[in-house]
């Protein structure tokens, strides 16, 4: 399976739940997929989905999932240590590890050699990690939305890409409506 | 009131709930203020533009956010800034340590300090520099300012603002 398989497998139980998605295709894959206000699209920064989710699930009682990827959780490795010693129990950092950096035309990514992220983060002090083949997500996002605990989950899945158009959707305008949805 | 108090006491008038740090020498006392104060959740970060995307998390989560750092920071942060904190238009109350100025000890904090201004008025970020300690009356303003316009806003505060290093 790959990314947009994974993500295809998720919108059920996520469609109604505030998401941080990574920047570039991941964005373009769930928004194709399931376009909800609920979804913050990130479309410059790579990086910072984990700390978007993170400060969002910290400020607010509501269950929060960010999906981020080995790529992008290797640029801001310092984001681990952060979630580990600030718990927010609503929160799902689910990174999609693909072994590849997808956006950019798949260059290998060093989660997919000898990293392991779900080592890393049990390393940096998180307490509830869980890795899973790409088959197996749905399932332990639904066990993590379902239970009370934050909780990180690395779904190994292949490299790939769906083909779809760009974000043009304003960027105000989605900050704008995913405050709504937050508030709602 | 102690300049370190006064900068928590009108971030909390400002309702300024989330607050994350990047330590710096001068900022040490601020930073131990925060931490103190009950009406705020400090959350040290790792780097800069980790600290801004917990901000704009706290922002989207109806928590106006702050973040202090070391002007160092700016070359960090250009495109957190960029395409993060100014495309999706929110507001962020800077607090920056201005190193490589006036009293400063170590030569190599001037080669970012002599760039800090230029970049910040690359950026469009109203930039304001605190000098004289009594320059913190004007805090208040400043962050009213920042949540009227939903901008990040610089606020530069120097070795002679914070009282110098000690004896040198």
């Amino acid at each position: 399976m790959i990314r947009s398989e994974v993500l295809k497998t998720l919108v059920p139980m996520i469609s109604d739940e505030l998401v941080v998605c990574n920047i570039g295709i991941p964005s373009q894959e769930l928004h194709a997929l399931d376009d909800q206000p609920s979804n913050f699209y990130m479309l410059g920064t790579m990086g910072l989905a984990s700390s978007i989710g993170l400060g969002l699930a910290l400020a607010q009682p509501k269950k929060v999932i960010a999906i981020d990827g080995d790529g992008s959780v290797l640029t801001n490795f310092g984001t681990l240590p952060t979630i580990a010693n600030n718990v927010a129990d609503n929160f799902i950092l689910l990174i999609i590890d693909n072994g590849s950096y997808g956006s950019t035309g798949d260059q290998p990514t060093y989660a997919g050699k000898k990293t392991s992220l779900a080592a890393v983060a049990t390393a940096c002090g998180c307490e509830n990690v869980v890795e899973c083949r790409a088959e197996d997500t749905a399932a332990e996002v639904r066990k993590a939305l379902d239970g009370d605990q934050m909780t990180i989950i690395v779904s190994k899945c292949e490299s790939g890409n769906a083909k779809n158009p760009v974000i043009t959707m304003d960027p105000v305008v989605i900050r704008d409506r995913f405050m709504k949805a937050v508030a709602s | 009131m102690d300049v370190n108090d006064k900068i928590v006491a009108d971030m909390v008038k400002n309702k300024i709930e989330f607050v994350t740090t990047v330590p710096c020498k001068q900022l040490a006392g601020v930073i131990d203020a925060v931490e103190e104060s009950p009406d705020i959740f400090h959350i040290p970060s790792n780097k800069e533009d980790e600290g801004m995307g917990l901000c704009a998390g706290a922002f989207m989560g109806g928590k106006r956010p702050a973040i202090i750092m070391q002007n160092t920071a700016i070359g960090v942060t250009i495109n957190t800034l960029a395409t993060l904190i100014q495309y999706y238009r929110m507001p962020l109350p800077m607090l920056i340590s201005y190193r490589g100025e006036l009293r400063e000890p170590v030569a190599c904090q001037v080669e970012m300090a002599v760039h800090t201004k230029a970049l910040l008025a690359q950026l469009n970020i109203p930039t304001y520099h605190f000098h004289k300690q009594s320059d913190v009356e004007e805090l208040d303003n400043i962050l009213q300012y920042t949540f009227m316009c939903n901008k990040p806003v610089a606020i530069l505060t120097d070795a002679s603002f914070w009282g110098g290093y000690g004896d040198q």
